[in-house]
């Protein structure tokens, strides 16, 4: 079995990532900065119903507008669609503003039909049915352990909660979108993209071309937690403008449409029952889940079509369980993948659950997790992270902090049980006699600092500095990578690189007969090539990644009482992810995750208006995400376990951060806000200040 | 439309006139109000650009740019679409987000909210504008330093908005900075980083106190 290497010089220490200085001074070219010669703007015409019959769209006035060169209906005939903002013509043209006079100049004629986007509304016998024919609501997966009913009886604390969670938009700041050129040669996009492969399979797919005859760049992308894996309906209407105007075509989604079909976190209602011993020991469970993916119903969580299920009971043990879920369909954009799909409501229930059980038990909830939680490397966790926190000094029981603004803390526990590594993951170096060398992965950089472990393990490997290795990832015509997500990047590349070095070490040892070429005798041993570089290709390798990665997190807030208003203070994160191959760059990611589920536990949420069908915050004024002044003082420790191998972070860091800012609002105002986003309203609505808002949804 | 514009008016991102909205926010008002009027019958009695395209100058980097834009075309549309400056992001292109900050006179303001033509005559400054002969500034150099980046996206406008801020203020405090930036939103969560890199930037070291254990 291969080692990762000890004493080492530049693996888990701290390599600022290696393309900063292009992303710093805007060398960094985009997908959406690509000026591919020629390129026309592409954009597209949404439905602005929610539901309806379409029965023809007139583009003969678009394609009139001056600069106008190719209009297209997304498909022909009569159609039906099924949420606001569905895809239903694309135009191209020479700037901006024609595209925008040609959208407005296109005719439609459509039927509305009834629609229904509220979970609790489509759950009802009478409610307009989103697919013909088929329930909205699914039947629902049930799942049995024990003897519940009885297991209830035998419990000294139970409690009921229902905690909800709300439909989160992914949001990156470089929105989805592609710039593709159709030649005879064949088509070549520049995407916005988590995944090359994925993008290249699915435009072929689309588009009836072979697999070869679709080249996919991403040189740079702005982020996509999830919501970038497919060639999408934008990627596949910019193929088919390129072809029809024989031109390059930009087509960049607005923020407006990012908002509403290119997905989107499912919401979740959870009607939960959990019971413990008189010594704390969980008992037993219940759980009575639904929630929505919008229009997109089934798959599970973790998937690319996203459902609303999510793993429970998370993270601890209980003997007897009962849990059922089901997913709602509603006229609204489908889910996709969102960071650490299912983790961040189920955490964030069950935390919660578990908080208000500890009240209920007079216990304190930290010690209620230690009694429960089955995971060893968590339980190191939580007591390191207790005692960097100072929870035994903070804490107070719940609502006892005096003060108008009173402060409270809370914890909650994270697993990323996906994870792992993608075993097909290849790449090559190609090493030339002067000796630079250059890594070729076809896999993509989305800003977690992919093209930083390439050079950080390949420097280590070889004993070369990180500026010596050159670094190409993001092209399809590279050997095949994986796609950038469930938090497998790392540990698919690093092994690779890790093979494509070993060998080329072996092939300069035969080839220039130097028996050690790293480090001072690099040079030497290239030199002695000759003339013809050395191509080495190599692939993941086991032994030297894991998956399951845990985390823990405590949070610091104060809540005013008078004006609702919660402040986080601080948060303490303690994560593992194996070896650590990045320390800067793993703390990054750790940063990321806590501060998007900050957004999720007190800002974010898709609000739709029941009467129209439409999202009512497709921007960033009404969809609110954490700025500088929000972010907390962040303490992270990191628990590095070498002998694991590579794990990926991106995901774990996310998970828990919503429970345990929910926990320290409770703690602090000795009242359960039990549904996310934790805003000033339903703070003042706990503590029976101001009346509960009909429109939220709890 | 006409050009140039106006002193006074206009030079007004959200962020100054948020910050003006102080205690002397009506009589402000009320000066700015009188000088739109005025501004506007000189306008009136000059030619009505548009709506096709019309000459444009820009002065950019110090360079300057000559394009054909109709009148309603963007600042940021004319960088980042009709020359090859597309360092300033486009993310929200409604004076939300904070991507496309550039520097205006030393002002930062958002390019999406600015027609070109009213930044004629003035001195834009985009980030491919800050490094000189390819040595980073400080501020450049500080986000690389401390990872105050990810994606990436965010980072041009981020670097905009603290380089205009230390122009100003070499010594902020960390509220000041919160300030400066609290019309840039970045999604991967970089804040962190981002308020130790200015702190590096003006001469303050702070270290991360991140700490890694082993396990075993
Ligand atoms: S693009 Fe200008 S503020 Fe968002
Ligand atoms: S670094 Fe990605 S949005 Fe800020």
């Amino acid at each position: 079995m291969p080692s990762w290497p000890t004493n080492t010089k530049y693996i888990s220490q701290s390599t600022p990532r290696v393309d900063a200085a292009a992303k710093l001074t805007g060398r960094a070219r985009y997908s959406s900065d690509i000026q591919a010669d020629g390129w026309l703007y592409g954009m597209i015409l949404r439905s602005k119903w929610p539901a309806a019959k379409i029965s023809g769209i007139n583009l003969d006035k678009a394609l009139q507008v001056p600069g106008i060169k190719a209009a297209i209906t997304v498909r022909d005939g009569e159609r039906t669609v099924h949420f606001y903002g569905e895809e239903l013509a694309a135009v191209a043209g020479t700037t901006r503003q024609a595209c925008l006079d040609a959208l407005r100049a296109i005719e439609v004629k459509a039927q509305p039909l009834p629609f229904v986007v509220r979970e609790d509304d489509a759950k009802k016998d009478n409610a307009p049915k989103v697919w013909e024919g088929a329930a909205n609501a699914s039947p629902g997966k049930s799942r049995e352990q024990g003897t519940l009913d009885q297991a209830f009886t035998e419990c000294a604390a139970v409690i009921e909660g229902f905690y909800t969670t709300p439909v989160q938009i992914h949001n990156p700041m470089e929105t989805h979108g592609n710039t593709v050129s159709w030649t005879d040669d064949g088509v070549t996009a520049w995407s916005s993209t988590q995944g090359i492969s994925s993008v290249r399979d699915g435009l072929a797919g689309a588009l009836k071309l072979d697999h070869s005859q679709v080249r996919v760049i991403t040189d740079f992308m702005g982020g996509g937690f999830g919501a970038k894996f497919g060639a999408g309906a934008e990627g596949v209407l910019a193929a088919r403008l390129s072809r029809e105007a024989k031109a390059p075509v930009r087509l960049m989604l607005t923020r407006f449409d990012q908002a509403l079909a290119v997905g989107n976190r499912p919401s979740s209602f959870q009607k939960i029952k959990i019971g413990a011993l008189a010594d704390g020991t969980l008992h037993a469970f219940e759980m009575d889940n639904y929630g929505t993916a919008g229009i997109g119903a089934g798959g599970d969580s973790g998937g690319g079509g996203g459902g609303a299920d999510i793993p429970a009971p998370y993270i601890y043990k209980v003997p007897n369980i009962r849990v059922k879920q089901t997913h709602v369909a509603v006229n609204a954009g489908s889910a996709r993948a969102f960071r650490a799909p299912g983790n961040p409501p189920a955490s964030y229930g069950m935390e919660s659950a578990m908080d208000d059980l500890a009240v209920k038990l007079g216990m304190d909830p930290l010690e209620l997790r230690l009694k429960n939680d089955p995971n060893e490397i968590r339980q190191r966790e939580y007591k390191t992270g207790a005692e960097k926190f100072g929870w035994k000094q903070k804490y107070q029981k719940p609502g006892s902090s005096p003060g108008i603004v009173k402060t409270g803390i809370g914890c909650a526990g994270a697993a990323w049980p996906a994870g792992g590594a993608s075993k097909s993951t290849q790449g090559e170096a190609q090493i030339n006699p002067d000796g630079s060398i250059e890594f070729r992965l076809g896999v993509q950089d989305i800003g977690t600092g992919t093209k930083t472990v390439i050079a950080v393990v390949a420097a280590e490997m070889l004993g070369l500095k990180t500026e010596q290795i050159t670094v190409k990832v993001g092209d399809t015509n590279f050997p095949p990578g994986p796609g950038s997500g469930g938090s497998t990047t790392c540990a698919s590349i690093s092994p690779t690189v890790f093979d494509i070095c070993t060998k080329a070490l072996q092939q300069l040892q035969t080839q220039a007969g130097i028996a050690d070429a790293r480090g001072e005798n690099w040079f030497a041993a290239c030199k002695k090539l000759g003339v013809s570089p050395l191509v080495v290709h190599g692939q993941w390798q086991p032994g030297l990644s894991a998956d399951h990665a845990c985390g823990v997190q405590f949070a610091e807030v104060t809540v005013d009482t008078e004006t609702g208003l919660v402040t986080v203070k601080k948060v303490v994160a303690v994560h593992d992810c194996g070896l650590i191959v990045d320390k800067l760059t793993t703390e990054s990611q750790v940063n990321g995750g806590i501060i998007m589920g900050l957004g999720y536990a007190l800002y974010e949420e898709r609000v739709m208006d029941d009467l129209s069908g439409v999202v009512l915050n497709p921007n960033f004024e009404t969809y609110k995400l954490p700025g500088l002044a929000d972010v907390p003082e962040i303490e992270i420790v990191l628990i590095n376990m070498p002998e694991r191998g590579v794990i990926g972070i991106g995901e774990p860091a996310t998970v828990a951060t919503a429970g345990a800012i929910a926990n320290a609002v409770a703690n602090a105002i000795g009242v359960r806000v039990s549904s996310l986003p934790i805003t000033p309203a339903k703070v003042l609505a706990a503590l029976g200040k101001v009346p509960p808002s009909t429109a939220s949804k709890s | 439309m006409k050009s140039p514009e106006p002193e006074n008016f206009g030079a007004h991102s959200r962020r100054t006139f948020l910050k003006t909205l102080g205690t002397a926010a009506v009589t402000a008002a009320a000066a700015r109000a009188q000088s739109v009027a005025a501004e506007l019958e000189k306008v009136n009695a000059e030619k009505t650009l548009g709506p096709g395209a019309v000459p444009v100058t820009l002065k950019v980097n110090g360079e300057t740019l000559k394009l054909m834009l109709e009148p309603r075309v963007t600042l940021l549309d004319a960088l980042r679409n009709y020359s090859s400056l597309t360092g300033a992001k486009e993310s929200c292109d409604r004076a939300a987000c904070g991507a496309c900050t550039v520097m205006m006179d030393n002002t930062p303001i958002y390019a999406c909210q600015k027609l070109a033509i009213e930044a004629q005559g003035r001195e834009i400054t985009t980030v491919e504008g800050l490094a000189k002969n390819g040595k980073l500034t400080k501020v450049q150099q500080a986000f690389w330093d401390k990872d105050a980046l990810q994606c990436g996206y965010c980072t041009p406008g981020f670097v905009m908005s603290v380089t205009a801020l230390l122009k100003k203020n070499p010594r902020p405090t960390a509220e000041e900075v919160k300030h400066a930036c609290a019309g840039n939103l970045c999604r991967c969560g970089t804040h962190p980083h981002i308020l130790q890199a200015v702190f590096q930037a003006t001469g303050v070291n702070t270290a991360s106190k991140t700490e890694v254990m082993d396990y075993a």
